[in-house]
């Protein structure tokens, strides 16, 4: 493999590992106070319709985040309402909001734009666009470090530096803060929560408000920066990808970033391999690659991680005992 | 000692109802609990003790009633009022992350800014200074779930403290506890108290009322019975007045009239899941109308011999009968045809399934009898008609039997294990810590229903870490210790020589 083919896969990399670290630190923050998360992938998927829809009306790609934030907050509230406040069961709250998202957004797409379920493509200064670090261009032709530079740290959107600034803020916030201690303890026993004299109710409800914020830059990512518009189900299965990455990371925020960007790196490397001769196989059908992600999160998840212990009070909904 | 009258009592409990639904779990209590003294709250599980305290701690709200503290009337609608009356509370399950430093759990909900570094470095000088002050020493930094239960409470002690506790709420805090501990912690409890601090010890055990407290108040089905100067009244008296009624604190029984060898264990040996061998080539017998009992510290092999005795556990090698058939291996389905009965060690885990009616825990292990079923449904009729009948024998409260088991107190879920299998009526029945967190009535109950089937020629076999009930309850004594059988005696040996057996210093 070439320098240049290096440098091609560890930039598209990056690309395809923003929408999982937002997402896994969205998750972070919710499994971590004891709410289960399944339905990270439906956030997403609305977030990117609501950030698709408003980007194409104002022409903002900041109104559009605004949006995908708004609408993601909005969801985790109905989660937060469906398994906190009512103690429902955590899991079929997410499954709902899954299902929900998938079909409504087609619909709602299909019925203001009648354009089969997308929204109209978005001109470049609707969208994030690349940022060019100073001389990146300069350096891009003068070896290894410099195309590196131009390529992988350089020619990113906004959101990608957004999402790298993400992991070390969830870090302090889960360590250094008040919130982070008192989040951390309400996933573990929400009884020692609740006898400390703190609500646990207004806790997990907090932890939801910033997995909806941690999602919103999500979706907005998929459908006003990677892309240049809403389409279908786009989200395409990444929001439990972020939620193996995040099992996969033992539930820290560090580890989760390292997580994403392998199964980012996978992913880039199956696109790479599409159409390539594998020397001594000849061309391996890219289904091969492409489903690379998905068996390392089975065999990860079969326990080649060791003992993932999960926060204790995750999936209970919290009753003061009688 | 006692408080002079110009100062006002730490807590007055004026008229405080309760009800959850149809349960009247406090009826119009009144306490008064004078400051700097140990004030002892008994009665039975289920009396009201722990709904009670909780309300004081504000976390539930009482129907009715009021709360003064130190002669204040005070409203406590949270745990964070409580807190800032002065009111610490030590639960019975502790409220400790687990994963968390001590350090950690102690700053909890009073983290002394939005930001943890200087709220940990001030709580860090305030442990030294609380360490110090009452002899309460743990390290900061160490994980909670790698200390032992003793020091986890002391953490929860700490917790209180650090939040400026002048009054102490402890709820049964010795049941955990080794024997060791549980004086430690009355040592430390002593020392509160002769710094100020006033301390309320829910219990149920006599003993440590007895033994640590300076006044004792007695409840009984959700009232306020009784309130005594401890070094005024007796065991006795208290233990009347908690179950309404004489209480016989002994057991009494005849002489036993051995028969037949029911069950025989020969050389057997068993491991546990991790291949480490915890019965090593044991042999013994149990005969028709005898309790045999097997004392011994918790661990030293006598659960994985109940569980190979009972076809929980295969055996590595060795040989079991049951009037002279060989039964190693069998399953415990099976054996319950051959005439077994079993009461096991935890009733939570292997003895009750918790969400079920107490309908269908009263017939678990027999259901694939034919009185229980018509073809391959179960005859609920015939189900509820036989657990009435069993509640109406062994007097199980609430006597409901389509109310789900874990609503049932210790004691009654207890008893609803030990009539499923007496009432089948085994040829040998085996048995497992009876009484392991059952109060005074039951007891007595459950003991002499068990020395009612040994006089009935049934063959027991009683396994208990409570010394005095194998003592109290057994024909012959063997004495286990790191898988063997040490020694048999009988049961007029004296304490401290069956001590020295369990602990492996003498044979």
């Amino acid at each position: 493999m070439e320098n240049l083919d290096i440098i091609s896969i560890l930039g598209s990399t990056i690309r395809l590992s923003i929408p999982l670290i937002f997402t896994a630190l969205a998750g972070l923050f919710t499994e971590r106070a004891g709410v289960f998360d399944i339905g990270l992938e439906g956030k997403m998927l609305f977030s990117a319709f609501a950030a698709a829809v408003a980007a194409f009306m104002t022409g903002s790609p900041w109104i559009g985040l605004l949006a995908g934030i708004a609408v993601s907050v909005l969801i985790s509230l109905i989660h937060g309402f469906a398994s906190i406040t009512n103690r429902g069961n955590q899991i079929v709250s997410g499954v709902a909001i899954n299902f929900l998202a998938s079909g409504l957004t087609a619909v709602l797409g299909q019925a203001w734009f009648s354009q089969g379920g997308r929204t109209p493509p978005l001109s470049p200064s609707a969208r994030f666009t690349e940022i060019i670090f100073p001389y990146a261009n300069e350096l891009r032709d003068t070896g290894f470090v410099g195309r590196f530079y131009a390529n992988v740290i350089s020619g990113h959107n906004v959101l990608t530096y957004i999402a790298f600034l993400a992991v070390p803020a969830s870090w302090w916030v889960l360590y250094r803060t008040r919130f982070g201690l008192r989040l951390r303890a309400v996933g573990e026993n929400p009884g020692a929560v609740d006898t400390a004299g703190i609500s646990v109710t207004w806790l997990r409800y907090r932890a939801t408000i910033c997995a909806g914020i941690l999602c919103g830059c999500s979706g907005t990512y998929l459908a006003i920066a990677q892309s240049a518009g809403f389409v279908k189900d786009m989200s395409a299965g990444k929001g439990f990808i972020a939620l193996a990455a995040l099992i996969f990371a033992k539930w820290r925020p560090v580890p989760v970033m390292l997580a994403c960007l392998l199964f980012g790196f996978l992913d880039a490397f199956a696109n790479f391999m599409q159409g390539k001769n594998v020397p001594g196989i000849g061309e391996v059908p890219v289904q091969i690659f492409q489903a690379l992600p998905y068996v390392l999160t089975c065999v990860l998840l079969a326990g080649f991680i060791g003992v993932a212990r999960p926060p204790k009070a995750g999936g209970v909904p919290y009753v003061k005992e009688r | 000692m006692s408080p002079s009258p110009t100062v006002a009592p730490a807590i007055e409990l004026i008229g405080i109802d309760k009800k959850f639904g149809a349960v009247h779990a406090n009826k119009n209590i009144n306490l008064t609990v004078a400051k700097g003294s140990i004030h002892g709250i008994i009665g039975e599980n289920g009396a009201g003790k722990s709904t009670l305290m909780s309300i004081l701690y504000g976390f539930y709200q009482a129907d009715g009633g009021a709360i003064r503290i130190n002669g204040k009337d005070t409203v406590i609608h949270d745990s964070q009022a409580a807190i800032t009356a002065g009111i610490g509370m030590v639960h019975q399950h502790f409220m400790l992350v687990e994963n968390f430093s001590v350090l950690e759990n102690v700053i909890l909900g009073v983290e002394g800014g939005a930001l943890l570094g200087r709220g940990v470095s001030d709580a860090r000088s305030a442990l030294k200074r609380l360490e110090a002050d009452y002899g309460l020493e743990v390290d900061p930094d160490a994980i909670i779930e790698e200390l032992p239960v003793g020091l986890q409470q002391r953490v929860e002690i700490l917790k209180a403290l650090y939040r400026g506790a002048e009054i102490l709420i402890l709820d049964e805090p010795t049941g955990v506890l080794t024997p060791a501990e549980a004086d430690h912690l009355f040592r430390i409890l002593g020392v509160l108290r002769d710094q100020g601090k006033t301390i309320i010890l829910i219990t149920h055990k006599l003993r440590e009322i007895m033994a640590i407290t300076d006044t004792v108040s007695v409840m009984r089905r959700g009232e306020m019975v009784a309130t005594r100067q401890t070094s005024g009244t007796t065991v006795e008296e208290l233990a009347e007045l908690m179950v309404g009624r004489r209480v016989l604190l002994r057991v009494e029984k005849g002489p036993a009239a051995p028969s037949d060898v029911v069950l025989s264990v020969r050389n057997l040996t068993v491991k546990d899941g991790r291949g480490v061998t915890m019965v090593d080539n044991v042999s013994f017998d149990v005969r028709a109308g005898e309790v045999v009992g097997i004392a011994g510290v918790a661990g030293n092999g006598q659960s994985e011999l109940l569980e190979a005795i009972t076809g929980i556990r295969k055996p590595a090698s060795g040989e079991i009968f049951i009037h002279g058939q060989s039964v190693t291996g069998l399953d415990a389905a099976r054996l319950r045809t051959l005439g077994l009965g079993h009461i096991p060690e935890d009733r939570h885990h292997m003895g009750l399934v918790l969400g079920f009616e107490e309908s269908e825990n009263s017939i678990l292990g027999y259901h694939r009898e034919g009185r229980y079923g018509r073809g391959p449904l179960l005859d609920l009729d015939a189900c509820r008609d036989d657990a009435k009948a069993k509640i109406e024998k062994y007097d199980i409260r609430p006597p409901n039997c389509r109310l789900k088991t874990a609503n049932f107190s210790g004691g009654n879920q207890q008893k609803i294990v030990v009539a499923r299998e007496i009432e089948h009526d085994p040829a040998l029945l085996v048995v497992g810590q009876p009484t392991r967190g059952v109060d005074i009535g039951a007891i007595e109950f459950i003991h002499r229903r068990l020395i009612a089937m040994r006089d009935a020629g049934k063959a027991v076999l009683l396994v208990s870490v409570e010394l005095d009930e194998i003592r109290s309850l057994s024909d012959r004594i063997l004495v286990m210790f790191a898988g063997h059988v040490v020694g048999e005696k009988t049961p007029d040996t004296g304490e401290q020589t069956l001590g020295l057996m369990m602990a492996g210093i003498a044979a």
